[in-house]
């Protein structure tokens, strides 16, 4: 059953470096609006860049404010309010405004047409619209910042946000509502090219896995989305005209929110997950040397992520009232959903066996991920078990857990992703050093930050407190400290590769020696219309022999 | 500051037969992750890239690993499902002869009453080596009762009527918190267990007022005219009570529901919600006259006329 062979790389693409072009993407037209009326996915996918980094450091502040003041077990620097106001806006940024956004927005609208062999994504308008209407989103919840925030947790459990919070639920509601567009338009632009627009040659099953993994998130964005979309208007329509919804009082019904609530975001933690997956096959892919083993099998595991995370939703809700037969057949199928997330690490790391492994900075990062995913999805498994979840349900054990899956997880693999393509997308070349060492310090200060929590939580502190019993502080006290390394490691990119923007040197089409159509037959940064002539792909993905060189 | 609470304290039997399923699955996944990410990083060194060496990659295929690492982890899968499913059935189903605790949430505090009618407020006395059932629900919005040391949750609901049952195993103080964020205060929204030694447990509550959530609903009852419509002898108004608790009810336009809690709760509160089959819908709403605690009461009431017991 086993088979062995080398990789013979086509005549087509051989790796080679084409040189700098003199008119790029980046340099075709200077205006300002050149670039905010921009149909390219090149440069709608740096705005999105721009704007979720900024959203990002807005969502860390909220963050380093609120652990602060978990220093102590008493409240005293944050009001209640004002702590619950936090933790909100830290969650409501980071969610729908940098995680959801990260991956897909970012690198898959840059690369997705280049690793297709496309001039641009089916729809570019659309593409450009759907950056204005995440704008318009990231307006209201600044306004809503400036207005003076919302304290109803992301999650807006009912009645709490219908009926007793007097904060601004309706405009989060429209927010939510109205980003939520941006992200569906982005689902569909990508399922049509992807389905459209492949460059003649290139089958289903010459697709590099990144595609996959997207085609499975767009999948979920466009099916997810309406559902949360329906449901945050519910929510404000209870709560501007009184029509009893969700309310109990009005004659609603809470578990109803949390049924409809769940629906969406549990998948939405596979739009959270999927796309950095897709990221790692590449990385490992790149810097093995190899194909990627099991191809078909990690192909197929993104897809069926997509499908059985739809019925999954119950787990959050094991010690909501449910019925327990309901809760129990949710809990058999969140098991299940675990297995093609296992299937993946293994596929990943026996893609390393007989290649010429080289140990850059996105490997580096990768390798946070395999380890910090691998915690991240275990402890997905305590929760997932009905029994144990009963105690774990709502504590800093499961605020852990999706830390390591959202950061560990998906962060990582946005930085491996940010730290692989940086020279493509740029076309300079950062500093290596500096970039080895913030892998490690985000990988030590994560762990810092975020392990102490299991302990507190399997403790038994509960989550969203502003105050707690005295007993918990040492886990509370590592925690801020960790957060502080954290905070460090994820300031250093910023330095490192803003450096390289101005003294960077040329990175060259191809300085990692990696297949794929956005490296081979592109220069760096990509001319504006991507392909001098479309290519022709007459391969399967990732011909690595193991002779490619590194020029970095 | 300095004290370092690893392992949570152990006091009811629930938290016996959870603990072994954690710890278990902490060293599983901790093994996995750690075992995964060597196997990695030996792999990466072995086959690196050396510098003047000309090694050609190899790429393999193999069905039947594939397949094996497919299987396998559905196999553990199950297994912790399995294990996870037993302690859940454990924890849904309480045994016949609990102690019976009536528990309302509210914004930030819990409000008890016990089997006798004793009241106390975020604090709650139960006797060691005997099985309490709580009997809990929501005045505004959702909370949670959670007592860590004995791996118990529930979230309690507005309208509806939740429950917990445990039995604690070790006398002393534990921390009770509300897990459910419930806004400002949610973190003030504490008190404390106490678990008594059954002789202890009994002389406390001899000290209390004691007049039993039935015979307070029952003067409830007779001070807002129930008893005019509800007269057990003469059900010409309105249905006797009688027996009613946990029988079938035969819905006017066909259907039937069950008398729990929470169809008690609505025929008080929106009596036209469900209507009795034969009867005209006469009832007053008292929506807007009684609180969680006053049907708490009345529903004492009903269940002491009789009527098997609710599932
Ligand atoms: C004016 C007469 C009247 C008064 C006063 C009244 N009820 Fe009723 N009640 C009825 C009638 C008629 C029905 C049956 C029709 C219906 O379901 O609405 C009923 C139904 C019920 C039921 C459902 C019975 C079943 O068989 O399903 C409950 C429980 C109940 N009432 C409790 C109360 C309580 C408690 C009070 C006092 C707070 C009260 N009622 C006061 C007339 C009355
Ligand atoms: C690998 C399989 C996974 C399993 C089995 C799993 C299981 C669970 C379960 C059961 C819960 C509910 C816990 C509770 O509230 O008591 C939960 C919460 C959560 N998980 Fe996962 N999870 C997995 C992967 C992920 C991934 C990949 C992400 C995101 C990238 C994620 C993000 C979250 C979030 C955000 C929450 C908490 C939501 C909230 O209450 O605010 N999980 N997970
Ligand atoms: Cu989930
Ligand atoms: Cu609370």
């Amino acid at each position: 059953m086993s088979t062995e062979h080398l990789v013979e790389p086509s005549a087509d693409f051989p790796v080679r470096d084409y040189g700098p072009p003199r008119v790029h993407y980046l340099n075709w037209r200077h205006t300002i609006a050149s670039w905010l009326l921009s149909r390219d996915h090149k440069r709608i996918g740096i705005m999105y860049l721009v704007s979720i980094s900024i959203f990002f450091v807005v969502g860390s502040l909220f963050a380093a404010i609120f652990r602060l003041e978990l220093l102590t077990p008493e409240g005293d620097f944050l009001q209640a309010d004002t702590y619950n106001k936090f933790f909100t806006l830290h969650g409501v940024v980071m969610i729908f405004f940098f995680l959801i956004p990260s991956i897909p927005a970012v690198l898959g609208n840059f690369l997705i047409p280049l690793m297709i062999g496309a001039k641009d994504v089916a729809f570019p308008k659309l593409n450009l619209a759907s950056w204005y209407i995440f704008m318009v989103g990231g307006t209201i919840g600044v306004a809503i910042i400036l207005l003076g925030g919302l304290d109803t947790g992301w999650t807006f459990y009912t009645p709490l946000s219908s009926s007793y919070a007097n904060t601004h639920v309706f405009l989060a509601a429209m927010l939510v509502f109205i980003t939520g567009f941006s992200s569906i338009l982005t689902g569909l632009n990508f399922l049509v090219t992807i389905h459209k627009m492949r460059a003649p040659g290139l089958t289903w099953f010459r697709l590099p896995l990144f595609i996959w993994a997207h085609y499975a998130t767009s999948v979920i964005q466009v099916l997810g989305t309406p559902v949360l979309a329906i449901t945050v208007f519910l929510v404000g329509i209870e709560r501007i005209w009184g029509v009893g919804i969700f309310d109990p009082a009005l004659g609603g019904d809470p578990i109803l929110f949390q049924h409809m609530f769940w629906f969406y975001s549990h998948p939405a933690v596979y739009i959270m997950i999927l796309p950095g997956m897709g990221v790692i096959s590449e990385v490992i892919a790149c810097f093995s040397r190899n194909r990627v083993f099991g191809y078909e099998f990690i192909a197929f595991s993104s897809v069926a992520i997509a499908i059985i995370g739809f019925l999954v939703w119950g787990h959050h809700m094991y010690v909501s009232g449910q019925s327990m037969y309901a809760n129990l057949v949710f809990s058999l199928l969140t098991m299940l959903v675990a297995v093609p997330s296992a299937i993946k690490i293994f596929n990943w790391t026996a893609t390393l066996y007989k290649g010429n492994v080289i140990w850059e900075t996105p490997m580096l990062y990768a390798v946070g991920f395999i380890g910090l995913f691998g915690i991240g999805g275990g402890t997905g498994l305590f929760l997932g078990t009905t029994g144990l979840d009963v105690p774990l349900h709502d504590t800093y054990f499961v605020v852990a857990h999706f830390h390591y899956v959202m950061v560990g997880g998906m962060v990582m693999a946005y930085l491996a992703g940010i730290h692989f393509w940086w020279p493509k997308i740029t076309g300079k070349m950062y500093a290596q050093t500096p970039a080895k060492i913030s892998a490690i310090v985000v990988f030590v200060g994560f762990n810092f930050t975020f392990f102490p929590q299991f302990l507190a939580g399997w403790n038994g502190m509960p989550r969203r407190y502003h105050s707690y019993n005295a007993d918990f502080q040492i886990w509370n006290v590592l925690s801020t400290a960790g957060a502080t390394v954290l905070g460090i490691g994820f300031l250093m990119p910023a330095f490192y590769l803003g450096w390289s923007l101005f003294f960077g040197k040329d990175a060259g089409s191809n300085p990692w020696g990696a297949r794929g159509l956005e490296w081979e037959a592109c220069t760096s940064p990509p001319i504006p219309h991507n392909f001098e002539e479309i290519p022709v792909v007459t391969q399967e993905a990732y011909a690595y022999t193991g002779e490619e060189t590194v020029s970095v | 500051m300095w004290n370092f609470p690893l392992l949570p304290e152990q006091a009811s039997a629930y938290a016996a037969k959870v603990d072994p399923l954690f710890y278990a699955l902490a060293v599983f996944v901790l093994t996995f992750t750690m075992g995964v990410t060597t196997v990695f990083i030996v792999l990466g060194v072995r086959y690196r890239k050396r510098r003047g060496v000309h090694r050609k990659s190899v790429h393999v295929e193999n069905m039947l690993i594939e397949l094996v690492w497919s299987a396998i982890p559905v196999v553990i899968a199950i297994a912790i499902f399995a294990w996870g499913a037993v302690l859940y059935y454990d924890h849904g189903k309480a045994p016949g002869d609990t102690i019976d605790i009536n528990v309302i949430g509210k914004q930030w505090m819990w409000k008890i009453q016990h089997p006798n009618g004793l009241r106390e407020v975020n604090e709650l006395h139960v006797p060691k080596g005997r099985p309490v059932k709580l009997i809990m629900t929501s005045q505004d919005v959702i909370h949670s009762f959670y007592v860590p040391a004995f791996r118990k949750k529930q979230d309690v609901l507005p309208a509806r009527y939740t429950s917990l049952w445990f039995e604690a195993t070790k006398v002393g103080e534990y921390p009770l918190f509300c897990a459910e964020y419930c806004g400002t205060e949610h973190s003030l929204m504490g008190g404390t267990v106490y678990v008594m030694e059954p002789s202890d447990y009994e002389e406390w509550l001899g000290g209390g007022p004691a007049l039993t959530p039935a015979a307070e609903g029952e003067a409830i009852f007779q001070k807002m005219g129930c008893a005019t419509c509800h007269d057990a002898g003469d059900s010409s108004r309105g249905p006797s009570l009688n027996g009613l608790y946990g029988k079938d009810v035969k819905l006017r336009g066909g259907g039937t529901i069950p008398a729990n809690d929470e169809y008690l709760r609505r025929s008080i509160m929106e009596p036209t919600a469900d209507v009795v089959v034969g009867y005209t819908p006469l009832m007053p709403a008292f929506k807007t006259q009684f609180n969680e605690d006053d049907i708490l009461s009345l529903l004492a009431y009903i269940k002491s006329l009789g009527g098997g017991t609710q599932e």
